[in-house]
C-alpha cells in the first residue's frame, strides 16, 4: 500500500508543479494578485508531497519490500541499515527522485526566505522552478517510476552494488545533487529577470547568495566523490578525467565564473547579459551532466546498465531548457542596457579575464568529453580521449587564472593603478619566487612544474595575507571587514592549499605494483612494507581476504595495515578495500590485487599495490576551505537587508566600491 | 582610453586567447585520441601502427594465464581472437567470459600489449565498445 501512496503523492506533486509553473507566471504578467500569491504555497506543497513520496520509498527499503521492482534490484535483507537507506538513491529511479526532491527543496527554501523580495519576482522565480520540476517529474513518472511493482515479489533482493556500500557514497550523491540542482535557482532568477526586463544590481544581489550556496554544495560534492574514488576504487588516483567526473566539473567551472561575474553585476551594474548567459549555462550543464550519467552513452565509472529511451527524454528536456532560455534571452536581452564604464585596467577587466579563462577551460573539458560522442554519432568510428588531453589543455589555462587570483582582489573597481598594485605585491612576488625555488628542493627533485605549483600557492596565500593585514591596519579590527571579505580570502586560500596538494602528488608520488609473498618487503617513498600474512574473515554481508602489512620507517615499526579483498555473498562481486594510513604531509596506501600461486604452488604470494602520496589530503582540505569560504560569503549581512529600490543599490555600492580592498 | 578603443582591446585580447586555446586544444586532441578497434579489424591489419588504440570484446573462457605480475589473456569478438599481455593489477570485475576494454599497442609478434585494462563497476554492465565489437562480428 505504501508504494501506491508514494506514487500517488508524486502524481499530485506533478499537478501542483503544473499550477506552480503556470499560474503565478501569468499572474505576475497580468497583475492578478491571487495568482501571484499561489507561488509560495504551491512550492511548499510540492516539496511536502515529494518528501512524502521519498519517505514511502525509504520505508520500503528499510522494510525490505521486494515487491517494488526498484527495491528488489537495489537492496537485500543482509544489507546494513545505513546502506539500505542510502540505497534509495543507489540506482537510476531513486536518484532521480532525489533530484526532484532537492529541486522542490530549493524552491521551498526560496519561498520561505524571500520575504524581502518583490512578490512578482518571487512568483516568477518559483514559477520557473515549477516548470523545471514539471519536466523532471514527468521524466520520473513516465520513464523511471521507482514505485513500479514486481509481482510475484522475490524472496530476496539483488543487492546494492558493493561499490556503493560505503559511507562516502552515502553523502556524495546528495551533496552533488544539491549543487547541480541548486544552480536551478540561479537559472530561475535569471529567467525571471529576463521576463520582467529588470536585469539590475538588485537582481544580482538576490541571486548571489543562492548561487554561492549551490556552488558550495557542488564543491563539496565533487570533493567527496574524488575522495571516494581515491580510497574505494583501489587505483589510488584522485581525478581521472572520467566523463562523469567532467560532467560534474563543467557546472562547477561555469558556476565559479558565475559567482565572480555576479559580483561585477551587483557592484557595478555591468556584465548583465554575460551573467545571465552564465546562469543559463551553469544549469544547462547540470542537466547535461544528468543526461551523461543517466543515459549510459559514455563508458565510465558511473555507467550502469541503462535504458536508451531515458537518455532521449533528458536530451529533449535539455533542448527545451537551453533552446527556450536562449530564445528568451535573444528576445529580451537587447532591452537591457549595458551598465557602468570602466578603465582597461580595473577589477572589472580582471574579473572578465577570470570569466574568459574559466569558460574556455569549461569549453575545452566539454569538447574532450563530448568529442567521442560526436564522432560516434557521425559514424566516424569510436574513440576515447584520454587524461593527457585534459592535462595538456587544462593546466595551461589554469596557470594565468591562478596568478590572477593574487591580483584581482587588490584592484579597484572602475580604474586600478598598476603601479600601486605592483608596489603592494612586491613582497608577495619575492616570497612566491623563493618558494618556487626552495620548496621543490625540500621534497626531492626540482622540476619546473612543481616549482610553478609552489610559486602559485605561495603567491595566492601571501597576496591574501598581505591584503588582510592592510585591511586590519586601516583600523576597526576584525569585525570591520564584511563576512564576504573573509569568505573570498578563505576560498582563495583553499585554492592555494588545493594547488599544493595537486603539485606534490603529481610531482612526488610513488607507485609500485609488486608480487609479495608473506615475509617479503617492499619500500616506497622512504617507507617499508612487509607482508606478514593473509587470512580469511567474515563481514556482515561479505567474505573477505584480509592482509596484514607492517609499515615501518627507518627501521621503526609504525603500524599494521589491513587491506581487504571482499566477496559479497549476494552478488559474488569482488571488491578491493585499500588500507590507507592518512597523514598531514602524506598518505601511504596498500591494496591487494589477486593471488599469484599457480596450481600446486603454496607460496601464498599476492600481487600488491603500494603507494606513497605526499600531501594528497590537501587536495580535499583545500576544497573544504573553498566551501567554508563560500558559506562565509553567503552569510554576509548585506544579503539580509531589505532592498528598497533596485537603483539605489547600484549607486550606493558604486560609491563604496571604489574603496580598494572591498570584496568582490 | 576611449570606449571604442577599449572595446577593440577587449575583443583583440579575447580573440587572441581563444586562438591560443584552440591551438592548444587541437594539438592536444590530435595526440591523445585512442581509436576503438575490434578484434576482427586488428586481425585484418586495420589497427593503427605505432600508436596506442583500444580494443573491446569478451575475455575468452579459459584464456587467462598468470606469470607473476604479467597476465596474458585472449580478447575476442566471437569471430577473431587477439592475444593480450598486461603487467599490473587487473580491475576487480575483470572475468573470463565478460566484456572488457583494453588500451595499448601491438608488438612485433602481434600481441596487444595493454597499458590499461578498463574497469566496469556493475556486474551486469557491458562496456558499449565491447558490445559493439561483438555485435559487429556476429552480424557477418
Amino acid at each position: 500500500m505504501t508504494p501506491e501512496l508514494g506514487h500517488f503523492a508524486l502524481i499530485l506533486a506533478f499537478v501542483v508543479a503544473l499550477i506552480q509553473g503556470i499560474l503565478p507566471l501569468i499572474g505576475a504578467q497580468r497583475n492578478h494578485g491571487q495568482w501571484v500569491a499561489l507561488a509560495r504555497p504551491a512550492a511548499q506543497t510540492q516539496f511536502l508531497l515529494i518528501a512524502f513520496a521519498f519517505a514511502c520509498l525509504a520505508h520500503g527499503f528499510l522494510n525490505n519490500d521486494f515487491s517494488v521492482a526498484y527495491i528488489a534490484h537495489h537492496s537485500n535483507t543482509q544489507l546494513p541499515t545505513l546502506y539500505r537507506f542510502s540505497a534509495v538513491w543507489g540506482g537510476h529511479e531513486g536518484s532521480l527522485l532525489l533530484w526532484v526532491l532537492m529541486l522542490a527543496g530549493w524552491a521551498a527554501a526560496v519561498s520561505v526566505s524571500s520575504r524581502h523580495l518583490p512578490e512578482t519576482m518571487v512568483a516568477r522565480v518559483l514559477a520557473v522552478l515549477g516548470l523545471v520540476s514539471i519536466g523532471l517529474l514527468a521524466f520520473v513518472l513516465f520513464t523511471s517510476n521507482p514505485f513500479d511493482r514486481l509481482l510475484p515479489a522475490p524472496a530476496e533482493g539483488r543487492d546494492l552494488n558493493p561499490l556503493l556500500q560505503d559511507p562516502g557514497l552515502v553523502f556524495h550523491p546528495p551533496m552533488l545533487y544539491m549543487g547541480y540542482v541548486g544552480f536551478s535557482v540561479a537559472f530561475a532568477f535569471a529567467i525571471a529577470a529576463l521576463i520582467s526586463g529588470r536585469l539590475d544590481a538588485a537582481w544580482a544581489r538576490w541571486s548571489r547568495p543562492w548561487t554561492t550556496a549551490a556552488w558550495v554544495f557542488l564543491t563539496l560534492g565533487i570533493a567527496l566523490g574524488s575522495w571516494w574514488a581515491y580510497y574505494e576504487l583501489g587505483w589510488g588516483g584522485w581525478w581521472f578525467w572520467d566523463p562523469v567526473e567532467n560532467a560534474s566539473f563543467l557546472p562547477w567551472l561555469v558556476g565559479t565564473a558565475l559567482i565572480h561575474s555576479l559580483a561585477v553585476t551587483e557592484k557595478r551594474g555591468s556584465f548583465k547579459n554575460w551573467t545571465v548567459l552564465l546562469a543559463i549555462a551553469a544549469f544547462s550543464l547540470s542537466l547535461l551532466g544528468t543526461f551523461l550519467v543517466r543515459s549510459g552513452v559514455l563508458t565510465s565509472v558511473h555507467a550502469f546498465a541503462t535504458d536508451p529511451r531515458r537518455g532521449v527524454f533528458i536530451l529533449i528536456l535539455l533542448a527545451i531548457v537551453v533552446g527556450g532560455s536562449l530564445l528568451l534571452f535573444a528576445w529580451r536581452a537587447p532591452k537591457v542596457h549595458a551598465g557602468g564604464n570602466s578603465g582597461l585596467f580595473s577589477r572589472e577587466t580582471l574579473l572578465l579575464m577570470n570569466n574568459v579563462l574559466l569558460v574556455v577551460a569549461a569549453g575545452s573539458v566539454l569538447l574532450g568529453t563530448l568529442y567521442p560522442l560526436l564522432i560516434d554519432a557521425l559514424n566516424m568510428g569510436k574513440l576515447s580521449v584520454g587524461p593527457p588531453y585534459f592535462n595538456a589543455v587544462f593546466v595551461p589555462i589554469m596557470v594565468p587564472l591562478l596568478l590572477l587570483v593574487g591580483i584581482g582582489p587588490l584592484a579597484r573597481w572602475k580604474h586600478a593603478d598598476l603601479k600601486d598594485i605592483t608596489a603592494r605585491l612586491r613582497v608577495a612576488a619575492v616570497l612566491a619566487v623563493l618558494a618556487g625555488i626552495a620548496l621543490p628542493k625540500l621534497m626531492g627533485e626540482w622540476s619546473a612544474l612543481t616549482a610553478l605549483g609552489c610559486l602559485i600557492a605561495v603567491w595566492i596565500t601571501a597576496s591574501g595575507v598581505f591584503q588582510i593585514i592592510e585591511r586590519l591596519q586601516r583600523g576597526g579590527g576584525l569585525k570591520s571587514a564584511p563576512a564576504s571579505f573573509w569568505g573570498m580570502h578563505l576560498a582563495h586560500f583553499g585554492l592555494a592549499v588545493f594547488v599544493i596538494g595537486v603539485t606534490m602528488v603529481g610531482g612526488y608520488q610513488e607507485e609500485k605494483d609488486v608480487r609479495m609473498a608473506p615475509g617479503d618487503t617492499v619500500s616506497v617513498g622512504g617507507y617499508s612494507f612487509r607482508l606478514i600474512g593473509i587470512k580469511e574473515a567474515r563481514g556482515p554481508n561479505y567474505l573477505a581476504t584480509v592482509g596484514t602489512v607492517e609499515l615501518s620507517q627507518d627501521g621503526r615499526v609504525l603500524k599494521n595495515m589491513h587491506p581487504e579483498k571482499r566477496r559479497y555473498l549476494s552478488s559474488s562481486m569482488p571488491m578491493t578495500e585499500a588500507a590507507i594510513d592518512a597523514g598531514f604531509t602524506r598518505d601511504v596506501y596498500v591494496s591487494l590485487g589477486e593471488p599469484l600461486d599457480k596450481p600446486g604452488e603454496k607460496t601464498g604470494a599476492w600481487s600488491v599495490r603500494v603507494y606513497y602520496k605526499p600531501f594528497i589530503d590537501w587536495i580535499w582540505g583545500g576544497c573544504i576551505f573553498m566551501g567554508l569560504g563560500g558559506v562565509l560569503a553567503m552569510l554576509d549581512r548585506r544579503y539580509r537587508i531589505r532592498v528598497k529600490s533596485a537603483e539605489t543599490v547600484a549607486e550606493t555600492v558604486m560609491s563604496k566600491g571604489t574603496v580598494a580592498g572591498t570584496p568582490a | 582610453m576611449k570606449p571604442r578603443q577599449k572595446r577593440i582591446a577587449i575583443i583583440v585580447g579575447g580573440l587572441a586567447s581563444l586562438g591560443i586555446a584552440a591551438a592548444l586544444l587541437l594539438n592536444a586532441l590530435d595526440s591523445n585520441i585512442a581509436l576503438y578497434v575490434t578484434p576482427t579489424e586488428v586481425a585484418a591489419g586495420k589497427a593503427p601502427q605505432g600508436k596506442a588504440f583500444r580494443i573491446g570484446g569478451l575475455v575468452k573462457e579459459g584464456s587467462i594465464q598468470r606469470n607473476d605480475m604479467t597476465v596474458r589473456f585472449i580478447m575476442t569478438d566471437t569471430a577473431k581472437d587477439i592475444p593480450v599481455a598486461f603487467t599490473g593489477i587487473l580491475p576487480d570485475l575483470f572475468k573470463e567470459g565478460k566484456g572488457a576494454v583494453a588500451q595499448g599497442k601491438l608488438d612485433a609478434g602481434g600481441v596487444f600489449v595493454a597499458s590499461e585494462v578498463l574497469a566496469k563497476h556493475d556486474e551486469n554492465y557491458m562496456p558499449p565498445e565491447a558490445k559493439a565489437a561483438v555485435d559487429a562480428a556476429q552480424k557477418k
